[in-house]
């Protein structure tokens, strides 16, 4: 079990981590989502021992890593772009770790050719790093963290600069991976779909603080503050947050009064996301999953579920 | 307990890269120089320190001094752009040769290509500062073309394919993403072309003439011809103090210019020409420029074949003879040069590894900088003098000692060293070593497993500079080669000395085998810092 303690770390005049505590099971996934700036980057590299902190403590299994060096610490970690040992060919990219542990040279090649077949790279082991593509890459980079049997695997946003069907494609394989190997994992982005996907649990991280922790679902169900729900897409008006899905949306008859105004109407994937102007100029934001949807410019009527309206704040 | 020896570690591997390169110098550079400076300011007569300071001689030569070397610094990248250019964007057959071979001219003995200058230019351009000027060029380009092309073959293509998709053409590119890539490689060669030719001595001498007189060349004077210790002394500490200024405004350049990023891989960045254009730039740039540096090597080899009216080889078979000017015969020279440049190159490559590996590990050490670089600009004859007085006596008695030749010509090649290998390790992403970490290498592992092999190149490339100054260092090595064990450019300059035709073409004989064993030994090293880069 990963324990970070009321952790701060400053640069200089900023704090970067403030009092910041978050625990992650053996076994779990927790992603850490959170804007640009946030402290998520940060809160990696003080796990993995390469920042400096300036209180609190970080415990892994009971020990306390604060005396602990990083290359002693026995934790993975996949940098956001890489940072693959381009001096060197896959293979000996994977075996590093395993070096470095001491183990015999055909345990590693067998581990190594193991890992490779694991990220979906068989036969890769010849290949100069730099003739990669980035997805082979990051697959690389992967297999890297993962051959020294990590206590914990640390990921920086590791599809932050990959194209979208390839991101698609390695969350799947990732989200896979997680399941098969029994992972603990703390996954840090800035994007709900890669946290919603692969986090067992959500830690939203703001200004250096978790905002707030749960499973997906409770996330999106109990947001515990206006800005959480905001963040998740989710409207607020006095006080209560509105969940899309739990607003129906019904065109209003000619002639008669209506709740609001439709102002967009844009489909994701199986979902149509409506924006409605109310007439006190509030917005509501809705979704529907009706082919036959009201657009732009229709005047509507709503019926809002109560169990998709929670207080916040 | 843990964390304790691991500082500790830390704390002795600081030690050691720090300590040795400033124990070696402190020894064999700060004190021979103030033997010199305490003697030459002890002595009594001659002229006050102040009257010579002001005297408008003195101010004459300092200001030809320096504009001679701002002069030959411009022409020299002037003539190795080009070719830099080419090294550094195209593959072609023979690459490695003409990276080898472009670095011969730059460890020939000052005499042999300053009298093969005097062969070959023209009457009335062969003695002033036009020749001495082109000499310079000719020595100097070898340290342009490599440090710049070698950093050229580094740089991303995509850096310049991006601003061309902004709308720069190709002049813009040049002139707003290329060269700014470039001023570190570019600001670090051309402090090290100015320092040469600021403290140039040998060219200056022949192709000078009596009318032309540079600091180093007064220094020589003082101390030698006049034997004034008091006014060389006082001469040697202008020009350390003008050096000591290059190199901090090219410290203070370098930092500026400085642009930290991953260095891509040659195979990376170089490409065969495609286009006739291509070609033709290719072909060009590497014709003028063989053209350049053939001719006055062709001389020198013309020369080892004339011991009379007609060409033979008698020069070379006379070579295996004992001779009176030598002692031993001509071979023994070369196999003396041999073992003393590989036993330099080693210190060099020690020394100045470490000192590199300190300086890019630690934050803003100016002064220790700039310490590794005085060496360049402490003249080859201060130095060899400082040697001579300074170890003479009691348990400091080392004039003789075997090793004293080898240390001398590493102290030459050390700067060369540092400031070669600092740069690469500098440009290392630290995320590499944080990676390399996180795997479990403790901090010396990660030197050994990322630093080192990404520097191999650097130092391959910082081991062929340093064994080719040291196969052909002169000016301090004369002061110190035993009668009976002298190198090749020590026999050379005896048998320039020395009447008769077949002695001169002897001298040039001579020149010859040094250049092809620097050819050979330059080559070698390529080879395996290639074959160390495989992992490129």
């Amino acid at each position: 079990m990963l324990d970070i303690d009321r952790v701060t770390a400053r640069f200089g005049a900023k704090t970067a981590l403030d009092d910041l505590s978050l625990r992650v099971e053996d076994g779990e996934v927790v992603s850490v989502l959170g804007a640009s700036g946030s402290g998520k980057s940060t809160l990696l590299r003080v796990v993995a021992g390469l920042q400096r902190t300036d209180a609190g403590r970080v415990t892994l299994d009971g020990q306390d890593l604060g005396p602990v060096p990083p290359h002693r610490r026995g934790i993975g970690l996949v940098f956001q772009d890489h940072a693959l040992f381009h001096h060197r060919d896959v293979a000996a990219n994977v075996a590093f770790g395993l070096r470095m542990r001491g183990d015999a040279p055909d345990r590693i090649a067998g581990r190594v050719g193991d890992l490779l077949e694991l990220v979906g790279l068989p036969g890769f082991e010849r290949r100069s790093v730099a003739t990669l593509s980035g997805g082979e890459q990051q697959r690389v980079a992967l297999a890297r963290a993962l051959a020294p049997e990590p206590r914990i695997l640390l990921l920086d946003e590791p599809l932050g600069s990959l194209d979208r069907p390839l991101r698609e494609r390695l969350l799947a394989d990732l989200d896979t991976l997680f399941t098969e190997i029994d992972l603990t994992a703390l996954y840090v982005t800035h994007d709900h779909a890669e946290a919603f996907r692969l986090g067992d649990r959500i830690a939203l991280i703001r200004a250096g603080r978790i905002a707030q922790t749960g499973t997906p679902d409770e996330l999106w169900t109990h947001p515990a503050d206006e800005d959480v729900a905001l963040f998740l897409g989710q409207s607020v008006l006095d006080g209560r947050a509105y969940r899309p899905e739990a607003i129906s949306v019904r065109g209003a008859v000619e002639g008669e009064p209506a709740d609001g105004v439709v102002e967009s109407a844009v489909r994701h994937g199986p979902m149509v996301r409506l924006v409605i102007r109310l007439d006190d100029g509030a917005r509501l934001a809705a979704a529907v999953t009706a082919i036959d949807h009201p657009s732009a410019g229709d005047r509507v009527n709503l019926a809002i579920d109560p169990d998709g309206v929670v207080e916040v704040g | 307990m843990d964390a304790g020896r691991h500082s500790l570690t830390a704390r002795a591997w600081t030690l050691v890269a720090y300590g040795v390169p400033l124990a070696f110098l402190s020894v064999f550079f700060v004190f021979p120089l103030a033997t010199i400076v305490a003697r030459g300011l002890g002595s009594s007569g001659g002229e006050s320190a102040l009257g010579l300071l002001t005297d408008p001689l003195t101010r004459d030569v300092l200001w030809f001094t320096t504009w001679l070397a701002a002069a030959s610094t411009v022409l020299t990248i002037a003539v190795a752009l080009p070719a830099s250019y080419v090294l550094g964007r195209y593959a072609f057959r023979g690459r490695t040769l003409v990276l080898a071979l472009v670095t011969v001219p730059f460890v020939l003995p000052t005499v042999v290509v300053a009298l093969a200058f005097l062969a070959i230019l023209p009457r009335g351009l062969d003695r002033g500062p036009i020749a001495i000027l082109i000499a310079h060029a000719f020595f100097n380009v070898a340290v342009v073309v490599r440090i710049v092309g070698t950093f050229w073959a580094g740089l991303d293509r995509r850096t310049s394919e991006a601003a061309a998709t902004l709308g720069a053409g190709p002049r813009q590119r040049l002139l707003h993403v290329t060269l700014p890539l470039l001023a570190p490689a570019l600001s670090a060669a051309a402090a090290i072309v100015f320092l040469f030719s600021f403290t140039s001595f040998g060219v200056i001498v022949i192709l000078g003439g009596q009318r032309y007189s540079t600091l180093e060349v007064e220094i020589y004077n003082q101390a030698v011809r006049s034997f004034d210790l008091h006014a060389a002394a006082i001469l040697s500490l202008v020009q350390l103090g003008c050096v000591a200024l290059t190199v901090m405004v090219a410290m203070r350049l370098e930092r500026r210019l400085g642009v930290r990023g991953q260095l891509r891989s040659e195979r990376d960045v170089i490409r065969r020409p495609e286009t006739a254009r291509e070609k033709a730039l290719v072909a060009g740039s590497l014709g003028a420029l063989a053209l350049f540096l053939g001719l006055p090597l062709a001389a020198v080899v013309e020369r080892s074949v004339t011991t009379g009216p007609g060409h033979s080889l008698d020069a070379f078979r006379a070579l295996t003879r004992p001779t009176s000017t030598l002692l031993v015969t001509p071979w023994e020279a070369i196999g003396n040069s041999i073992v003393y440049a590989a036993i330099a190159t080693s210190i060099a490559l020690l020394v100045g590894g470490l000192a590199a590996f300190a300086l890019a590990s630690g934050q803003g050490n100016r002064a220790f900088d700039g310490m590794l670089m005085l060496p360049l600009g402490a003249s080859a004859v201060m130095l060899g003098f400082g040697f001579v007085i300074a170890f003479d006596e009691g348990w400091r008695d080392f004039r003789s000692a075997p090793w004293i030749v080898p240390v001398v010509q590493a102290l030459v090649a050390i700067p060369f060293v540092v400031r070669i290998v600092t740069p690469t390790l500098r440009a290392i992403d630290q995320r590499q070593r944080e990676a390399a970490a996180l795997l479990g290498a403790d901090p010396r592992r990660v030197r050994r497993e990322i630093d080192l092999p990404i520097a191999a190149r650097a130092l391959a490339v910082a081991a062929g500079f340093a064994f080719a100054i040291s196969l052909g260092e002169f000016g301090a090595t004369v002061f110190l080669a035993r009668p009976d064990h002298p190198t090749l450019p020590v026999a050379i300059f005896r048998f320039l000395g020395r009447p008769g035709a077949l002695n001169v073409a002897q001298a040039y004989a001579l020149a010859v085998i040094l250049m092809v064993v620097t050819t050979a030994s330059i080559l070698l090293v390529e080879r395996f810092g290639r074959r160390r880069s495989g992992w490129f």
